[in-house]
């Protein structure tokens, strides 16, 4: 195995032989997966750097801007300019605040972005932990998140953050609830929660056996990051923004940062549960062509998340809350229950992906004539109102 | 020592010492924050024990859901900042119990053979959340006690959705 083709597992090897000349097996073994662990966030964190400029100048592409053109060639060093920036401004913290906490609340957010990290497989056997319980794992430390919001929004000590964070809150929670189900969906199709089992099982992309799951999962994805247009939890725009107003500097730039790379999680585990992860020619015997292969069908997902973000405006309350509970959340549902059913009834046979894909046209079919005929309904009850009189100009 | 008996160590003491703060603590929310320290604490055990099935649900379902609906709770009520101190007059008589269950306990655990011994290796190659499922789902296993267990969850989630609802007209 060559250096060019497998770089993780040759610098594991050397790494490894060298701590146990050094020191006993079981701290090897502990240092090992500290050096783990420092290379996998790391990677997080720099991405980080990159995504921010590649964002706005996708953002200034569909506004027909240039975007950053400064700093560096294709103004590539800007974020590090304005990571300078954040760190050289005042650092305030309001009086009353509760200061550890308030301190604590960025570190959590981030942390729970990253812990995301320990159970993606980058390529055939590039994975932090290859846990029995990966998918579940995925929803557990999403509930880190939600805590930082509150950490944040209470802490503050502010009657508008602590608004802000209850708005938060409400919004993650319920779209955990459509997000989950169709992890479910790649669970059942793979009859495993492990990732890389879910990319071994993945010789036809999940996409084609449930493409209603993938574009649910990817619209709840989209609320549980909080991007636009389910930004109504914090108007980054405003100055009264939400949990994080009080926030300042680098602080700030924590939550932003987390909320950058979340934005980019939700594009690779759509890669990896519904695009095949890194399958692709070759990648078996040459793994870091499947580290190529995940960053390309990522940007796939991201570029969505970005296009979305780009071209619709925020949406009201009773709009979010509706699309949940009345649309995504009832179709996942019905979603989840057709394919325990067919998958199990047609497995191994050759009729499983079209018996799934006509499942799953159906189930759009009819969501959408139930919704045609709802909303008819409902124009027709809605009152008539006496007309105003008009003010005229004499 | 090994690496593993270090871990043991740091998260046992984060146990004790999360807890004995939140007991403490005047402050409800603080209390509620150090109780997720607790319990974050109890799921790197579960880690150490190679039950990773289990940690996790430990995480989901204290940190996450326990967690934040107390914190709910504590925020949506009236005032978190008690006044008066929190110890209680008949403090003499807990701690006269607490002593001697303690003291009975370490006897009792003293006593199991299985104490001084290191467990044994586990057998990893096992997919026990999957055996987990099948035992709760398979008309052999615990499928009545689990579907009995959901209808009790529903009709719950039902009536509190009927208690909670506004009557028409009202």
């Amino acid at each position: 195995m060559s250096f060019w083709s497998d770089p993780i597992r040759v610098a594991n090897e050397w790494l490894n032989g060298l701590l146990t000349d050094l020191l006993p097996q079981a701290w090897a073994t502990l240092i090992g997966n500290v050096i783990g662990v420092v290379v996998v966030s790391s990677f997080g964190l720099i991405l980080v750097i990159f995504l921010i400029w590649l964002e706005r100048k996708v953002a200034a592409r569909f506004q027909d801007r240039i975007g950053p053109n400064r700093a560096g060639p294709y103004g590539l060093l800007q974020t590090i300019a304005d990571i300078v920036k954040l760190l050289t401004k005042e650092d305030s913290i309001p009086e009353k605040a509760d200061k550890v906490t308030f301190n604590l609340a960025p570190i959590v957010s981030m942390i729970a972005v990253l812990l995301i990290w320990a159970v993606i497989p980058f390529a055939p056997g590039w994975i932090g932990t290859d846990l029995n319980v990966g998918v579940l794992y995925i929803a557990a430390v999403g509930s880190f998140g939600i805590l930082s919001i509150l950490m944040a929004g209470w802490a503050s000590n502010n009657k508008y953050a602590l608004l802000g964070a209850f708005r938060a809150v409400a919004q993650l929670i319920s779209y955990e609830v459509p997000m989950l189900l169709t992890l479910l969906v790649p669970v059942l199709l793979a009859r495993s929660m492990g990732m890389m089992h879910i990319v071994h099982d993945q010789s036809l992309w999940f996409i084609v056996l449930a493409p209603v799951a993938g574009v649910i999962f990817l619209v709840s994805s989209i609320a549980e990051v909080g991007r636009t247009p389910f930004d109504l939890i914090e108007a980054e725009s405003e100055i009264v923004a939400g949990y994080h107003t009080e926030y300042t500097g680098m602080k700030f730039g924590l939550f932003f940062a987390a909320e950058f790379l979340h934005a980019f999680t939700v594009g690779v585990l759509f890669a990896i549960l519904y695009l095949g992860g890194w399958r692709g020619p070759g990648a078996e015997q040459y793994p870091i062509l499947g580290m190529v292969y995940l960053i390309a069908k990522s940007s796939i997902g991201y570029f969505i998340v970005m296009w979305v973000r780009s071209t619709l405006p925020r949406i009201r309350i009773d709009q979010m809350l509706d699309l949940n509970w009345k649309v995504l959340t009832p179709i996942s549902l019905a979603l989840l229950i057709l394919t325990a059913i067919l998958d199990k009834m047609f497995a191994e046979t050759a009729l499983r992906a079209p018996v799934l894909l006509g499942a799953n046209v159906l189930v759009v079919v009819l969501s959408w004539a139930i919704i045609r005929v709802l909303s008819r309904r409902s124009r027709r009850e809605r009152k008539v109102f006496k007309k105003r009189p008009e003010a005229r100009a004499v | 020592m090994t690496g593993m008996q270090g871990v043991f160590l740091f998260a046992a003491g984060l146990i004790l010492w999360a807890a004995f703060m939140m007991v403490t603590r005047q402050n409800l929310v603080h209390a509620a924050f150090y109780l997720i320290l607790a319990l974050f604490g109890v799921a790197i055990l579960f880690v150490l024990l190679d039950a990773g099935f289990l940690a996790v649900i430990q995480v989901s379902v204290y940190i996450g859901a326990i967690s934040i609906m107390m914190i709910f709770a504590v925020m949506l009520t009236r005032g978190d900042v008690i006044e008066e101190d929190p110890v209680n007059k008949n403090y003499g008589w807990a701690l006269l119990l607490a002593a001697l269950f303690a003291f009975g306990l370490i006897i009792l655990v003293g006593q199991w053979p299985a104490i001084a011994s290191l467990p044994g290796a586990f057998d990893t190659s096992r997919d026990l959340a999957a055996e987990l499922g099948v035992a709760l789902f398979s008309p052999e296993g615990f499928v009545i006690p689990s579907e009995v267990a959901s209808v009790l969850l529903l009709a719950a989630l039902v009536g509190s959705l009927v208690v909670a609802r506004r009557q028409k007209g009202k």
